[in-house]
C-alpha cells in the first residue's frame, strides 16, 4: 500500500442525552507517504474526532481506516508503535521539567533522547536552555515545541498534530510550520489540523471540513483555481455600512468581510475597475477603492459553505 | 524493568513536588491518632457533678469524700434544694447529681437499707449510663467498707475482670480503626485521583498512543503510595505504642504483613475506581462516599457489627475494612496468632485478587 493513511467512508456519532450528535459523516481520503496533509475547518467540524479514530483512541461507528498499512481497529497495537500524536490540548506533565518530560516519553516508547537526536535536534535546541524548567512554566510556543519533540522522540512514520498552532503567536506559528517542512524532509508523513485558513497554503494538500463532512480535497492551488468567479476587493470609509448596502442591493452576489477589505463577487461581472466602481456607485460610499484580486482558500471555503 | 523503575521515579516526582498533598498524607495519620487519642474520647474523666445532701451525716460525708477522691468525678456544686437541680443541668454545669434523702445514716443503720438517688443528664445515653455505673460502684465500695461494723448474713459479690483492655481504654479500639481509615484515604483515594488526573490532563491520551501497556504506567503509580502507606503504618504503630500506651500483643511481623495486604487491597480498589471515572471530583466522591463512610460505619470501628440489623450485618461483609479491623484487633490487642485470623486473611486476599482482575479487565485501552 502506497498511502500512509487511508480512510474509507468513516461515520461517527456521539450520544448526548437522547439526541445523537453526528461528528463525522462519509469521510474518505488518502494521504500519500511523506505528504504534509492539512485538515482545515472551524471548531466542531470533527477534526479531533477524526484524529482520535486514526490514532486508535476511538472506534468509528461505520467505515474503515488504515494508518501506515495497518487497520485501526484490529491492528491498533502496531499503529501505536509507529505514529506520533500531539493532542490539541497541551498534554504533558506540567509539574515535570522539560528534560523529565522528554525522557518519560522516550521511556514510554522504549527509546532514548540520544537515539533519534538528529530528528528533533533543531527543535530541541530551541528549548534546551530551559530544560530544567517545569513544563507548566513555559510559554505557549515553547510548550508546542516541547510537545512536538515528545511526539517525535520515537521517529514516527506518521505524525498527527491536532491544532498545533492554536493559541500560539504569529512568529511562533511561522517557526512551527518551518519545523514541519524540515520534518517532511526526514520522510515523515504529517497530518495537521488547523482552524486557520491562511495555514492551508503551507500544506501539500488540504481537506476542507465543515460540520462533520469533508467538502473538498485538493492542493491549495487547486482549490483556489476552482474558484471560477472573478473576485473583487472593496474598501470605503464606512466599512460596515458598505457591507450592509452591498448585501441589500441587487448588483452583488456575495460579500464577505476580510480584514480591511470586503471580498465581493458581482452578479454581472464588470470587466474593468471603472465598471466595477460604477456598479457600486449607486451605493453612496465615500473614498471607494476597488481592485480585482485572486481568490484565497478562505474565499473558497465560504463559497463551498454556501452550497 | 528499567522502564518500570523510571515510571515509579516519575510518580515520585509528582508526589514530592506537590508539597501540600504530601503534608496531608503524612500529617493526617498523626493528627488522627492524636485527635482520637486525646480529644475524642468517650472515657469518663473529671466529670462535673453536683451533690444534694439533705442529711449531712457521717455516712453521706464518707460517700461524698469517696466520690471526690475518684478521678472520674469533680464535685463542682453543693445544692441546697431540688429547685436548684434543674437549672444546674440546664446550664450544662453538671452531668450527674447525687441526692441523699434526709436522715440517710439513720435509715441505713436502723432499717438496714437506704436509697441514694442518681440523676444523670441522658442527652448522651452512653455517657449517662457510664456515669451512673461509676457512681454506683463507688457507693458500693463505701458499703463494703462499712461491712466491718455491720453483719449482713448473705452477700454476693461480683468480681469483674476486663480482658485484653483492663483499663477500658478507647485507644485499643480506634488504633486499628484509624489505621484502616488512613490506608483507605491514602491508597484508594490518592491513587484513584492521581490516575484520573492523567485522564483529565490529557496525558493518558498520549500514553495510550504508545506501544506500552498503559496498565503498566498505572501500576507504577501505586508503588509510591504503597511505600507511603508503609511509612504511615509504622508511624501509627509507633505512636500507639509510645504515646497512647497501646501495646502490640501479637507478632509484629504478622501484624505488619496483614497491614500491607490491606494496603494492596485498597490500592486495587483505587485502581477500580479510577477505571470507572473520568474526573478527579467523581473519583474523590466515590472514594469518600463509597469507601470512607462504610469504613467508619460498617467496619465495627464505631458501632459493633453484632448490634446492627441483619441486612447491615450482611452488607458489612463486603467492606474490606471490617475484615482488616477484625484481624488487627485480634493480633494487636488480643495477641492471637495467624491460626485465628487465617479465614479473614483469606477473605481479604480474595477481595484483592477480585478487585485487581476487575479493574484490569475494565481498564480502557481507548478513550471511550
Amino acid at each position: 500500500m502506497n498511502s500512509a493513511v487511508k480512510v474509507n467512508n468513516v461515520y461517527k456519532s456521539f450520544k448526548k442525552g437522547k439526541t445523537e450528535v453526528k461528528a463525522l459523516q462519509e469521510i474518505s481520503f488518502e494521504v500519500n507517504k511523506g505528504e504534509l496533509f492539512g485538515l482545515i475547518g472551524p471548531d466542531g467540524a470533527g477534526k479531533t474526532t477524526l484524529f482520535r479514530i486514526l490514532t486508535t483512541l476511538m472506534l468509528a461507528n461505520k467505515g474503515e481506516a488504515w494508518v501506515d498499512g495497518f487497520e485501526v481497529v484490529s491492528q491498533y497495537k502496531e499503529i501505536r508503535k509507529r505514529v506520533g500524536y500531539m493532542p490539541g490540548r497541551f498534554s504533558l506533565y506540567q509539574d515535570l521539567t522539560v528534560e523529565e518530560n522528554l525522557s518519560f516519553f522516550a521511556t514510554l516508547f522504549n527509546t532514548s533522547l540520544q537515539e533519534n537526536y538528529d530528528l528533533i535536534k533543531s527543535i530541541y535546541q530551541q528549548i534546551e536552555p530551559f530544560k530544567k524548567r517545569r513544563a507548566g512554566a513555559l510559554s505557549g510556543g515553547m510548550k508546542q515545541k516541547l510537545a512536538l519533540s515528545c511526539a517525535l522522540i520515537h521517529r514516527p512514520t506518521v505524525l498527527f498534530l491536532d491544532e498545533p498552532t492554536t493559541g500560539v503567536d504569529a512568529v511562533s506559528r511561522k517557526e512551527f510550520w518551518e519545523l514541519l517542512h524540515q520534518l517532511q524532509a526526514h520522510g515523515i508523513t504529517i497530518i495537521v489540523s488547523t482552524p486557520y485558513m491562511d495555514e492551508a497554503s503551507l500544506c501539500d494538500r488540504v481537506a476542507l471540513m465543515q460540520e462533520s463532512r469533508i467538502m473538498e480535497i485538493n492542493s491549495p492551488k487547486g482549490i483556489t483555481e476552482n474558484f471560477k468567479k472573478p473576485l473583487w476587493s472593496v474598501r470605503s470609509a464606512d466599512m460596515y455600512k458598505l457591507m450592509l448596502d452591498l448585501r441589500s442591493g441587487d448588483v452583488v452576489d456575495t460579500c464577505y468581510p476580510f480584514g480591511q477589505y470586503h471580498h465581493v463577487v458581482f452578479k454581472k461581472d464588470p470587466h474593468t475597475v471603472e465598471e466595477a466602481k460604477q456598479a457600486i456607485a449607486t451605493i453612496s460610499a465615500k473614498d471607494l477603492e476597488v481592485q480585482r484580486i485572486p481568490a484565497t482558500i478562505e474565499d473558497c471555503f465560504m463559497e463551498l459553505m454556501r452550497k | 524493568m528499567k522502564q518500570f523503575l523510571f515510571f515509579v521515579q516519575k510518580e515520585f516526582y509528582h508526589l514530592l513536588r506537590d508539597r501540600r498533598t504530601l503534608f496531608i498524607l503524612f500529617g493526617m495519620p498523626l493528627m488522627q491518632i492524636l485527635i482520637f487519642g486525646f480529644a475524642l474520647t468517650n472515657e469518663v474523666k473529671n466529670t462535673r457533678i453536683a451533690i444534694l445532701d439533705n442529711s449531712r451525716d457521717e455516712a453521706t460525708a464518707g460517700i461524698i469524700h469517696q466520690l471526690e477522691a475518684s478521678r472520674y468525678f469533680d464535685i463542682v456544686k453543693n445544692i441546697r434544694g431540688y429547685g436548684e437541680l434543674e437549672p444546674a443541668f440546664r446550664e450544662g454545669k453538671v452531668k450527674l447529681a447525687v441526692v441523699f434523702p434526709p436522715r440517710f445514716q439513720y435509715t441505713l443503720l436502723h432499717e438496714n437499707s437506704a436509697s441514694v438517688q442518681l440523676i444523670a443528664d441522658a442527652t448522651d445515653p452512653n455517657v449517662a449510663n457510664t456515669l451512673a455505673n461509676y457512681a454506683t460502684a463507688i457507693i458500693m465500695d463505701y458499703q463494703k467498707s462499712m461491712k466491718g461494723q455491720q453483719d449482713f448474713p448473705y452477700t454476693i459479690n461480683t468480681e469483674m475482670r476486663m480482658l485484653y483492655n483492663p483499663q477500658l481504654k478507647g485507644s485499643y479500639n480506634f488504633v486499628p480503626g484509624v489505621m484502616a481509615m488512613v490506608l483507605m484515604l491514602v491508597c484508594a483515594m490518592m491513587t484513584s485521583i492521581s490516575i484520573v488526573r492523567e485522564k483529565e490532563m490529557g496525558t493518558m491520551e498520549i500514553i495510550l498512543v504508545s506501544p506500552i501497556m498503559p496498565i503498566r504506567v498505572v501500576i507504577a503509580k501505586m508503588v509510591p503510595y504503597f511505600l507511603l502507606s508503609g511509612v504511615n503504618i509504622a508511624s501509627i504503630l509507633l505512636l500507639s505504642v509510645f504515646v497512647l500506651d497501646v501495646p502490640i500483643q501479637g507478632n509484629l511481623v504478622l501484624l505488619v504483613s496483614e497491614c500491607l495486604l490491606f494496603t494492596v487491597t485498597v490500592l486495587a480498589l483505587g485502581l477500580l475506581i479510577s477505571s470507572v471515572t473520568d474526573s478527579q471530583q467523581v473519583a474523590m466522591l466515590i472514594s469518600l462516599m463509597g469507601l470512607f463512610l462504610p469504613t467508619i460505619m460498617l467496619s465495627g470501628f464505631m458501632f459493633p457489627v453484632e448490634n446492627m440489623p441483619i441486612p447491615l450485618q450482611i452488607v458489612s461483609n463486603i467492606v474490606p475494612a471490617k475484615w482488616f479491623y477484625y484481624i488487627v484487633k485480634n493480633i494487636m490487642i488480643k495477641g492471637l496468632g495467624f491460626g485465628y485470623v487465617w479465614k479473614e486473611t483469606l477473605v481479604l486476599t480474595g477481595m484483592t485478587v477480585f478487585f485487581m482482575l476487575v479493574s484490569i479487565k475494565k481498564f480502557k485501552i481507548r478513550l471511550e
